[in-house]
């Protein structure tokens, strides 16, 4: 009862890892799918090898992670290793990010090639000098970029947002038009950690993104708001640790979720307990399937 | 969690090593590390060397980040994060060889202080040996390897490993340090039919089991190790051979 589609690619469970979490190598992406996860959606990867920022990089605080790894990658020429060892295990994703249309038109070839089931395009991460979320709240960009990945590969293109943003229904809109096959909602929200000791911020970047519990509202209103405005299939994102919050996001308007933080939070076993007990929540509440609960919370 | 904590006491443990002391209620067993950072400096995985409510990090000076550790005076304060990782499983009633290599001594304090093992320490001149005052306070037989015979047994600490476990029958070993020795100490506990526990390095980011760039084959060293039992180890092919580089690139294994 779990199997659901975003758009034309079925997945037998509903939850994927997503993006920046267990994703960087072969090994550890099979062992995801080894615990349950339905997909999983690879690290950003770029053009060219990156050691990303330098540490500190990540902080512990209330509710959530604060983290600017800076887009680390190996690049997208030996990346093709690492996905020839997890395509034979599964469904993946593969997430990309590039600074204009035609770089994110190469990548998203490239992942193709390599055997992803369906492209992610990271138009949001908040912590990466032109890259990311510079990219992604130009609606113009974003149609260029998506217009130019679609024109390359012909497996699903989906974009991914950032909520750092008060047009984010444009943004959506943009995606739409430009004949992309899925939202994915939403990426780290632009944050900042001060060390009161030494007066100074504690990244080395200064700035991060936040994830983990402390986003969930926010991730769960953006998917509200990116259904009531497009017509597309929506991947919900963000402080997603057990069923109750992923039911949040399906009955926001998701067909499938994907989690992160809570793989540290909660282990690599959390895919099981989230199944196992969306599950139950269905059987008991009168739900056939996760196309029955999705959009439920609209009118 | 994360917390500054105040420069409680530095001591000189030989010509390139220091240890802090520094008040920290956060619970920690023996073998867990944390990550350290001053302002100037990159944060870095540092192994917890005494784990009560006092404890402490020994840090030998290799770099830039460890050399500005070494600046730190009484009072400073210290931004630790953690306690990370699972670290050694200890059996009190089983006989135990706690083998330190290095800076790797450091790490495995608190395992011999919690069950009194038996102790190996590696090092290569007799100007590296490291808290091996600290090792007689806790335990009955401490033994010392140096590479140039300056003092102890002459040669590496596997070979006095292999030694000491001819003489005594040992239930378990457990071994920190450079990875070229952890893999003689798990070769030598698979020939002589010993269970082993080994402490791993890998680089280091988010110290806690999210961003994936520590894994040896899948496993993350910073959350399902350090520590991993030599049967885990065995099935680790890059384990002594490969290891990621910040980009996460594939390269050999130092
Ligand atoms: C779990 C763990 C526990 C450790 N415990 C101790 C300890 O108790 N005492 C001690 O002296 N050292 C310990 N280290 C090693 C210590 O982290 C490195 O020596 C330190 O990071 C070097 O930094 P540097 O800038 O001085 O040197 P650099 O010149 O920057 O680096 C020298 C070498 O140190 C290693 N290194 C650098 N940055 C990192 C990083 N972020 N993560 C992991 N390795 C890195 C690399 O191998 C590098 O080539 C531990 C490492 C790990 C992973
Ligand atoms: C350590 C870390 C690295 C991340 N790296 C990426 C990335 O490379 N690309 C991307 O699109 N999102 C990345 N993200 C964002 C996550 O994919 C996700 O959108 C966000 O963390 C919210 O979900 P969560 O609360 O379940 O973690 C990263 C998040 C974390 C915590
Ligand atoms: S350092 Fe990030 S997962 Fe281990």
């Amino acid at each position: 009862m779990l199997e659901t589609f975003v758009g034309r690619l079925a997945l037998d469970r509903p939850g994927m890892v997503a993006s920046g979490i267990m994703d960087e190598t072969g090994a550890s992406m099979a062992r995801m799918l080894d615990s349950g996860a339905g997909a999983v959606v690879t690290k950003s990867i770029g053009l060219a090898p990156s050691p990303g920022h330098r540490n500190p990089t990540f902080t512990e605080v209330k509710g959530g992670f604060v983290n600017a790894m800076g887009l680390p990658n190996p690049g997208i020429d030996l990346f093709g290793e690492e996905m020839e060892i997890a395509v034979r295990k599964g469904k993946i994703v593969g997430s990309v990010f590039g600074k204009d249309p035609a770089e994110f038109s190469e990548l998203a070839g490239r992942m193709e090639d390599y055997g992803a089931c369906a492209v992610e395009l990271n138009l949001s991460c908040p912590h990466a000098k032109g890259y990311g979320m510079e990219v992604g709240v130009d609606p113009a960009l974003v149609k260029s970029i998506v217009a130019a990945a679609k024109s390359s590969v012909s497996v699903p293109v989906w974009a991914k947002l950032t909520p750092n943003t008060h047009i984010l229904g444009e943004i959506a809109s943009a995606v739409s038009d430009a004949g992309g096959d899925a939202i994915v909602a939403i990426n780290t929200l632009k944050a900042m950690v001060i060390s009161p000791e030494f007066a100074a911020p504690f990244l080395s970047n200064r700035f991060g993104g936040l994830s983990g519990p402390a986003v969930r509202s926010v991730g769960v209103r953006a998917v509200y708001d990116i259904r009531s405005a497009v017509d597309l299939p929506i991947v919900g994102v963000g402080g997603i640790s057990d069923w109750r919050d992923a039911a949040q996001y399906i009955m926001a308007g998701a067909c499938a979720f994907q989690v992160g933080s809570a793989i540290a939070s909660k282990g690599v076993n959390v895919f099981e307990a989230i199944n196992r007990d969306l599950e139950d929540f269905m059987r008991s509440f009168g739900y056939s399937s996760i196309r029955d609960m999705e959009g439920a919370a609209h009118e | 969690m994360s917390d500054f904590v105040k420069i409680l006491g530095a001591t000189r443990e030989s010509h390139d090593t220091m240890t802090f002391e520094f008040r920290w209620d956060e619970k920690a067993s023996p073998g867990q590390f944390v990550m350290v950072w001053v302002p100037g400096m990159e944060e870095v995985p540092m192994s917890l060397s005494r784990t009560n409510r006092i404890k402490s990090i020994t840090v030998k000076a290799i770099g830039d980040d460890t050399r500005r550790l070494h600046e730190l005076r009484l009072g400073d304060s210290l931004r630790v994060r953690g306690p990370y990782g699972r670290g050694f499983s200890l059996k009190k009633g089983v006989e135990t060889l706690a083998i330190g290599g290095g800076a790797g001594t450091a790490a495995i304090m608190p395992a011999v202080k919690e069950i009194g093992a038996d102790v190996i320490i590696g090092a290569r001149t007799e100007a590296d040996v490291i808290m091996d005052d600290l090792a007689s306070k806790y335990s009955k037989n401490v033994w010392i390897s140096t590479d140039d015979g300056s003092r102890g047994f002459r040669g590496n600490a596997v070979q006095l490993m292999r030694e000491k476990a001819a003489e005594k029958s040992y239930g378990m070993v457990l071994a920190c340090g450079p990875e070229v020795m952890l893999r003689g100490v798990l070769g030598a506990c698979s020939e002589l039919g010993l269970d082993c526990q080994l402490s791993m390095e890998r680089h280091m980011k988010c110290g806690a089991g999210l961003c994936g760039c520590c894994v040896i084959d899948g496993q993350r060293v910073c959350k399902d190790g350090p520590v991993f039992t030599g049967e885990q180890a065995a099935r680790m092919p890059e384990f002594g051979s490969k290891r990621r580089d910040e980009a996460g690139r594939l390269v050999g294994a130092r």
